[in-house]
C-alpha cells in the first residue's frame, strides 16, 4: 500500500476518496462489487453512526452503510 | 408427506401458476433493484389484481398478477428487489432461480432512472441469462426534475434490448411497456443483447464446462451462464440444476445418471 493509499475506514466524514482495490473474497466481495465499489469509484463518507460503526458512504448516487469489517477491505486514495 | 424438489422452491410456485384457473399465454418476470418502483409498475400493469404468496422453503414473498393485452392473458411475477443475481441472499437466489430455471417468456427489469448506473449491474446480469429482457426505466419524471436526461435510443443501441421510459405513479409509459412485452413474447422482434466477453483464460474455461452443461440441459437453459456460475464456485446453482433436471425427468436417461453428471460438472467447476 503506497503512502497515499489507505483503508476506507480511515476516510473522515465529508471527505472523498477513490477506490483502488477491493480486498475481500467470496460472496462479500461480490456484494461490494454489486454495490458499485469497483476501482476508480468515488466514495464520500457522509456520516458516522453514534457508535462510530457502521459509517454511511455515498456511492454512485446512493447512500450505503458499511461496517468497518467491510470497509477495512477496501483500499482507497484520497481525492480531497 | 415429505417435501421433494418438486414441491419446494420455485417449482411449487410454477405448479401453482400451472393450476391457475386462467391459463396464462405468457409468464413475465419482473425484476429490479429495491426502491425502483417495481411494485408500482406491477400494480400499474395488473390494475392491483395481485396475489401475494410465499414460496415454501424460503421466507421470500412473491406476488403474481394478470392483465389482458391484445387478447393475450399475461401473468406477471413480481420478484424480490435485488441488486444482483449472484445469490448472496435468499432473495437473490429466488430471483435468479426464477429467471434462469422458471423459464419466463420475458423478463422486465425495472430500473431507477435517477440513478441508472447503479441499476445497470442487474440489467447486465439478467441480459446474460436471457435475451428476452426489457428495460423499464422508471421514475423518469423524477429524473427530469433532477435535470437528468437519458438518451433512450442510444441506451437501446448499446444494450441491444428494448428500453421503455415510465413514470408508473402517473401511469405514463405503461402502454408502451405492455406493447414491448407483447412484441418480445409474441412479435417478431428479436433482441440481441450485447454479449459479455471475459478474459481469455475464463473464456477457455467456460467453453470446456459449457459443452458438458449443454449436454445435460439440451438448450433448455442458458448453458454459458450456468458454466459461469460453476466457475464462480457457486454451490447453490448445483442444487438448482438437480431440481430442474428432476422436474424435467429426461426420457433418454435415468435421473440418477443425470445427477452424477451434475456432480461432475460441479466438482469440475470448483477445481478451475
Amino acid at each position: 500500500m503506497s503512502a497515499a493509499e489507505f483503508e476506507l475506514t480511515r476516510l473522515p466524514v465529508g471527505k472523498r476518496a477513490e477506490v483502488v482495490r477491493v480486498g475481500s473474497v467470496g460472496s462479500m466481495r461480490n456484494r461490494l462489487l454489486d454495490l458499485g465499489l469497483v476501482p476508480s469509484t468515488v466514495v464520500e463518507a457522509v456520516r458516522k453512526s453514534p457508535a462510530g460503526d457502521p459509517v454511511a458512504y455515498k456511492i454512485r448516487g446512493a447512500v450505503i452503510a458499511l461496517r468497518s469489517e467491510e470497509s477495512r477491505q477496501i483500499t482507497v486514495r484520497s481525492l480531497d | 408427506m415429505g417435501l421433494t424438489a418438486k414441491s419446494t422452491g420455485i417449482y411449487a410456485f410454477l405448479e401453482d401458476l400451472n393450476q391457475s384457473s386462467v391459463k396464462a399465454d405468457a409468464i413475465i418476470a419482473l425484476a429490479g433493484n429495491p426502491n425502483t418502483g417495481k411494485s408500482t409498475v406491477f400494480n400499474g400493469l395488473t390494475g392491483l389484481n395481485q396475489h401475494t404468496g410465499n414460496w415454501p422453503g424460503k421466507t421470500v414473498v412473491l406476488a403474481k398478477g394478470n392483465y389482458l393485452y391484445r387478447h393475450k392473458n399475461i401473468t406477471l411475477v413480481d420478484l424480490p428487489g435485488t441488486y444482483s443475481l449472484l445469490a448472496n441472499s435468499a432473495d437473490e437466489q429466488v430471483a435468479r432461480d426464477f429467471i434462469c430455471f422458471g423459464d419466463p417468456d420475458a423478463t422486465v427489469v425495472v430500473a431507477d432512472a435517477t440513478c441508472l448506473e447503479r441499476n445497470l449491474n442487474l440489467v447486465l446480469q439478467v441480459m446474460e441469462i436471457t435475451p428476452k429482457t426489457i428495460l423499464c426505466l422508471n421514475l423518469i419524471d423524477e429524473a427530469k426534475r433532477k435535470k437528468i436526461e437519458i438518451d433512450i435510443a442510444a441506451l437501446e443501441n448499446i444494450l441491444g434490448i428494448p428500453v421503455i421510459p415510465t413514470a408508473a405513479r402517473d401511469k405514463t409509459g405503461l402502454k408502451e411497456l405492455r406493447e414491448a412485452i407483447h412484441q418480445t413474447v409474441f412479435g417478431k422482434r428479436c433482441n440481441h443483447p450485447k454479449p459479455m466477453v471475459y478474459s481469455e483464460n475464463i473464456e477457455v474455461a467456460i467453453e470446456k464446462i459449457q459443452a458438458e452443461v449443454e449436454n445435460l440441459f439440451q438448450g433448455r437453459i442458458n448453458s454459458r451462464w450456468v458454466a459461469l456460475r460453476l466457475l464462480d464456485g457457486d454451490t447453490t446453482i448445483i442444487q438448482e440444476m438437480r431440481n430442474y433436471l428432476q422436474r424435467m425427468e429426461p426420457k433418454d436417461q435415468p435421473v440418477s445418471e443425470t445427477y452424477k453428471e451434475v456432480e461432475c460438472c460441479g466438482s469440475f467447476g470448483s477445481r478451475v
